[in-house]
């Protein structure tokens, strides 16, 4: 567990709605709760993993908090600062402190852009450095990532997916930021490129003090990565802790049937292994079932479950469960 | 990671022209596997040779300082106030002195319509970069705003299409003197609000959900720098294209223009149409020289930028792509 617990981001019922509309006159007729009241912190200099099955909105979380979308409710707290208050110049300056490593790394370059002009982007439009300054920056940022600083000239397609993500990270690394918002950045990656990257963001975090937001839905590679990890499902955070107490002592159902997945290296164990099966379908997040979302699937489901939304309580020191079975 | 190129530092701009040789060979060789490009292609620059010749054939002392005469007389071959007296009556037919005959005021044809052809060019490029410069810009305006704005441009472009072009350029051309410059510049405005906008917005819609869109404003970029630095370059491949298009539109509007006799062009293939009409030798077969070279020039003009904008249809548009 990290020692010092001084919070960069403090994101409290983070709501995400996206409306759903019918007819040309673009009638509102629903939401899709995609994030729906999700409250954690992010400590300085830590990883946060936050998993979950497809569709659960990892990303919409990662992406409202970086305000690529805006948030229907909440707030999201910068060292004290009112993220979604602010507006123009204001946000263009906090943009210089959080960046973002997207999932696709073929998609994510601009194919009609040079690698030096794409990791030099951040740099030319904040206005931060030009000419020979910018070049030896570039230079010093595709060192820092692994890669020869001659590639500075060439074009995105030139390159493998492994090589295009460091390009990625080269750039989101380029103004220094305090908080990158992982998102999936190694799921589109062939395995054994998977760890080098991984390995990377996290020698870069030692070097630079990074805080790392990593949504990913690889378990292990999650685990291997992060500090604490956060569990959500259907737009809520069900559990939240360390990452050793999640694997040895997981308290949610969810989280429990979503560890007891993880295969383990070892064929003795492997085989005493019991998993469990969650039944039925993911509920659709425009129309979320009452009570607890997870009582539709829930193995230990009681009466209460679908009557009354669990609170989101912190059992143990550090260890956040919302479920009414505690 | 190889480390072998540190060593040896090739400066940026040879890295640059090499790989835009390399794009454009491979284009080229794209290209050359289309008959129809390659016949389209031939035709232009036969055209293009045959525009530079007519300096050429008429050169003035600006040329040659005097030292050389001119192949063609100036005062026989000029394609406005040319005459030939040796001749008694106009029109002539093609005959060794004059190529394609004279027309009923002792003008040489060739001339006029080698003459004519260098205005064509002008013309037909001129606007078409002016369309595509409105119709690319306005097209990724209005696909990255969306909302009010883009329903502006669009019910703008809907109007543009619906309401037709030449009857728009008939009641200028009562308001206004439509010269060539002037014939350009509405040509461009008009094609560049229209349906060239539609498409080219229908691409640049599918260039804004890509990551590297959100890339950019996530770095700090501004509205005009995601449209003018991420989304006009890749837009570019589809705006060429239909550069070829408009060439051929705009040539072809000039050639009914000036038949009507609405444009102040001084000579130009539709002028050279116009011109027999009104001294009454438009359906009389025994004078085809008069009709027959300017009609078949505009024909095959239009047509070859039409062929090579197909064959590029099929390097911008990979699913066009036979292999």
């Amino acid at each position: 567990m990290a020692v010092e617990q001084e919070p960069l981001v403090q994101v409290r019922h983070l709501k995400k709605y996206f409306p759903i509309t019918r007819g040309i006159i673009q009638r509102h007729v629903g939401d899709v709760k995609a994030v729906d009241d999700v409250t954690f912190d992010i400590y300085r200099g830590e990883t946060l993993g936050l998993v979950g099955e497809t569709g659960c909105g990892k990303t919409t979380v990662g992406r409202t908090i970086i305000r690529l979308y805006e948030a229907t409710d909440g707030e999201v707290i910068f060292e004290g600062e009112q993220l979604r208050s602010l507006r123009g110049s204001a946000l263009r300056q906090m943009r210089r402190r959080m960046q973002m490593i997207f999932q696709d790394p073929y998609a994510s370059l601009n194919p009609r852009m040079t690698v030096g002009s794409i990791v030099a982007e951040p740099l030319t439009v904040h206005r931060v450095a030009r000419g020979a300054e910018k070049k030896a920056r570039v230079e010093e940022l595709l060192n820092l990532v692994g890669l020869n600083p001659y590639f500075a000239a060439r074009y995105p397609h030139e390159f493998s997916g492994g090589q295009r993500q460091r390009i990625g990270i080269a750039r989101a690394l380029a103004l220094n930021p305090d908080l990158i918002v992982c998102d999936e950045p190694i799921s589109s990656l062939d395995v054994s490129i998977q760890a080098q990257v991984v390995n990377l963001l996290k020698d870069l975090q030692v070097r630079m003090g990074l805080t790392y937001l990593f949504i990913a839905h690889d378990l292990s590679m999650v685990r291997h990565i992060s500090d604490r990890m956060a569990v959500m499902y259907l737009g809520k955070i069900v559990e939240l802790t360390d990452r050793n107490e999640i694997y040895l002592n997981p308290m949610h159902p969810y989280t429990q049937a979503l560890m007891s997945a993880v295969p383990v290296p070892d064929p003795e164990v492997e085989e005493q292994r019991r998993r469990i099966i969650l039944e039925g379908d993911l509920p659709s997040p425009a129309n979320p079932p009452a009570g607890c979302n997870f009582s539709t699937r829930c193995p230990k489901v009681m009466e209460i479950c679908s009557q009354e939304e669990p609170e989101f309580k912190e059992l143990k020191p550090g260890h956040w469960v919302a479920c009414h079975l505690y | 990671m190889t480390t072998d190129a540190k060593s040896v530092y090739v400066p940026l701009w040879r890295v640059r022209l090499s790989l835009f040789l390399k794009s454009v060979r491979s284009s080229w060789a794209m290209f050359a596997e289309n008959p129809i490009g390659l016949i389209g292609l031939g035709v232009i620059v036969f055209f293009g040779l045959f525009a530079l010749a007519h300096p050429v054939l008429m050169h003035t002392d600006k040329v040659t300082f005097g030292l050389v005469d001119p192949i063609w007389e100036r005062r026989v071959y000029d394609p406005n106030m040319g005459f030939d007296m040796e001749i008694s009556f106009h029109p002539s037919p093609p005959s060794a002195r004059h190529l394609l005959g004279t027309d009923p005021q002792g003008r040489d044809i060739l001339s006029q319509l080698m003459f004519s052809t260098r205005w064509e060019f002008v013309l037909g490029i001129v606007s078409a970069v002016i369309t595509v410069v409105i119709a690319t810009s306005v097209g990724a305006i209005s696909a990255y705003y969306g909302g009010v704005i883009d329903m502006i441009l669009m019910r703008l472009a809907d109007l543009v299409i619906m309401v037709p072009f030449l009857p728009i350029l008939i009641v200028l051309s009562g308001m206004i003197e439509v010269g060539i410059w002037e014939l350009t510049l509405v040509i461009g405005i008009i094609s560049g609000f229209g349906g060239t906008t539609i498409v080219i917005k229908s691409q640049a819609l599918s260039v804004k959900v890509k990551p590297f869109i959100e890339a950019a404003r996530i770095a700090g970029g501004g509205d005009a720098h995601i449209i003018f630095k991420h989304m006009v370059p890749n837009l570019l491949p589809i705006s060429l294209l239909y550069m070829m298009f408009i060439v051929t539109g705009a040539i072809f509007s000039e050639a009914v223009l000036s038949y009507f006799g609405l444009t102040e062009i001084e000579m130009s293939w539709g002028i050279m149409i116009n011109f027999t009409q009104t001294q009454g030798y438009l359906l009389r077969f025994d004078t085809w020289w008069l009709l027959i070279p300017a009609s078949l020039a505009i024909t095959i003009m239009c047509a070859a930028f039409y062929l090579v904008g197909r064959a590029m249809d099929e390097i911008v548009n990979p699913r066009l792509r036979r292999r």
